[in-house]
């Protein structure tokens, strides 16, 4: 194992050309430039292909036809750019291809702000495009997992032959932190050659990668999906449960706000308040158990922080809650960040409520 | 005398285009094409949306479907991690000239080593006729009854004159395919599109002038001579760039 002292994006990029990415097509936006930047010199070194495309627009389709080709391939961007790539996410989902995408989030609605903000919950775990489907949505908080999250994207990708995103917010992208990189996994045709257009080991039939299907065939496809949503539920749900065994408070937290509100919990602790936390890793699928399972004979509320305004992850929150105790909701956005004292503060009022 | 029989990339059935629609001409002279250079199990084939997206379902080789106008973006993500297979898009005017605008423009400035096969008959064929950007000053389409006024829509955009005047491109020409002597010169520009891209020449474009009797509302034999009196005056076959003559 490597260790480097990274940027948050940077070491995003570095990590998905170990994971096997080789091809990225991107534009140009804050704050998630980096990756771009240095993809373009990265991705020839190991034989891979790098484009600036004219828009994001652009870039998604140009990874959509490299992903038809069986190689691993990724776009990067952030919030208004993410909207841009919509309609090729959706194509990806109904033709079948697996993608890599990273946001790096920002500031929202409209151009926003370039400051950080997880202003995409919903866009992400939701409607990544138009027509119904999900994606998987990975959201790490320290750049460790950032590495590990992206080096493993395209094994679920390819698995499910479908796209999935890296949803981190600028903080992230931003901040440097020692990171241990993993090996080059070489990039093999194991996962695609099925149905790549490539005619890889030793294929010789031709294949049809379609976004439009017979409605028939179309509904077929869905009910499909349908199934491996719950499939990923089971198997592919990534949780942090902290200090949850005695709680009488969780915290909801993921990402940037999760590293915040742990350090307001520590202190709460050091108080004598009894306070844990639930931080998603999967955003979707959202870890239902955890927050189903707990003891809500013990636990008086349910904080969900985000660096959004109003909470996003909410109803996801409620969802599993059922009305067993109150949710209570915390947050910053537009660009304004979350700080230890604000969210320190937030949670206080809540815990020591009754006193 | 050479035998008429099916091109090896075409499947054996009927193509779903309308009587007398030429786009089953086109596909039809990019798969001879595709077959004379033996190039059938090589070729990509980058379907767009309209009527093109028709060639999804005729097509025996390789295929894939992309979004509306976005087909030289996907050519590029194909073409960039499969430079030996010979990738073409075919596209129509309304999904080339106007919703994929930056796409075409982008991909011949960067001179993409593929080749795009645009069928321009001057209607959005598949949405029911509609003013394209390529609709004539005067024709009568479904969004404009009373026929295309300039004043509020401008004029009919000339792809082949605004691609020649980029730099990367090596190839652009634009074919009548209402005439044998037409369909014989596209037969030859393909070829020498494709036999430029194989030989990584770069960018090549090839424009075939198509008719839509359908949505023009005439007689498959009425649209040849319409052709010559209307698109024809304006839209001017012709070799636009080659760098190899120039050369």
């Amino acid at each position: 194992m490597e260790k480097r002292f990274m940027k948050g994006c940077e070491a995003i990029a570095e990590a998905a050309v170990r994971g096997g990415g080789r091809f990225f097509a991107g534009y140009p936006i804050t704050p998630q430039n980096e990756i771009p930047e240095y993809l373009s010199w990265r991705l020839p070194e190991v034989g891979g292909a790098f484009v600036q495309g004219e828009s994001e627009v652009a870039s998604i389709n140009m990874v959509y036809g490299a992903a038809a080709t069986g190689k691993r391939a990724l776009t990067s961007s952030s919030g208004p750019g993410i909207s841009l790539k919509a309609e090729g996410i959706s194509y990806l989902a109904s033709a079948q291809l697996p993608a890599v995408i990273v946001n790096i989030s920002r500031g929202g609605p409209g151009l926003g702000s370039i400051q950080p903000a997880q202003s995409d919950y919903l866009q992400a775990t939701k409607a990544l495009g138009h027509g119904g489907f999900r994606a998987m949505v990975f959201a790490p908080a320290t750049l460790q997992e950032a590495v590990d999250l992206t080096y493993n994207a395209w094994d679920y990708a390819e698995r499910y032959r479908n796209p999935v995103m890296i949803l981190m917010d600028g903080c992230l992208g931003a901040i440097m932190e020692e990171v241990e990189l993993p090996e080059m996994k070489e990039p093999t045709f194991e996962n695609t050659e099925e149905w790549c257009l490539a005619r890889v080991g030793g294929r010789t039939d031709s294949h049809m990668i379609t976004p439009i299907l017979p409605e028939p065939a179309l509904e077929l496809l869905n009910k499909g999906k349908a199934m491996q949503y719950k499939m990923w539920e089971m198997l592919d749900t990534k949780v942090e449960e902290f200090m949850l065994e005695d709680a009488e408070h969780v915290v909801v937290a993921y990402g940037i706000a999760a590293r915040v509100a742990k350090e307001a919990i520590l202190r709460l602790r050091e108080e004598g308040y009894k306070v844990g936390m639930v931080r998603p890793i999967t955003l979707y699928p959202f870890p239902k158990a955890s927050l189903d399972n707990l003891d809500y004979s013990l636990v008086k509320g349910v904080i969900d922080i985000e660096m959004t305004i109003p909470a996003q992850m909410r109803e996801d929150i409620e969802l599993q809650v059922k009305g067993r105790c109150p949710v209570h909701e915390y947050g910053r956005s537009g660009g304004m960040l979350l700080d230890d004292e604000g969210v320190y503060d937030a949670i206080a009022e809540i815990v020591k409520g009754g006193e | 005398m050479a035998e008429y029989k099916r091109p090896s990339s075409l499947m054996p059935m009927a193509t779903g285009y309308c009587p007398g629609c030429m786009h089953a001409l086109a596909t039809r002279l990019v798969a001879d094409v595709i077959d004379e250079l033996q190039q059938a199990d090589n070729a990509i084939n980058v379907v767009s949306v309209g009527c093109s997206a028709l060639n999804l379902y005729s097509w025996k080789g390789d295929v894939i479907g992309s979004a509306h106008g976005r087909a030289p973006a996907v050519a590029t993500g194909i073409k960039r991690c499969l430079p030996d297979r010979l990738v073409f898009t075919y596209q129509g005017d309304g999904d080339l000239a106007a919703i994929g605008l930056a796409e075409i423009m982008s991909a011949a400035n960067r001179g993409e080593n593929f080749t795009v096969i645009f069928a321009n008959n001057q209607t959005y064929g598949m949405t029911g006729g509609q003013m394209a950007p390529t609709t004539l000053i005067g024709q009568k389409t479904t969004t404009t009854r009373f026929g295309r006024d300039a004043q509020t829509t401008g004029y009919p955009l000339k792809m082949c004159e605004l691609i020649s005047v980029l730099e990367a491109p090596v190839f652009v020409a634009r074919y009548a395919l209402n005439s044998v002597k037409g369909v014989q010169d596209a037969k030859k520009g393909i070829k020498k599109a494709f036999e430029m891209q194989m030989a990584g020449k770069g960018f090549t474009f090839i424009e075939l002038l198509t008719n839509c009797p359908t949505n023009w509302g005439m007689n498959p034999l009425d649209t040849l001579e319409y052709m010559n009196t209307n698109t024809i005056p304006y839209f001017k076959p012709g070799i636009y760039k080659d760098k190899e003559a120039e050369a």
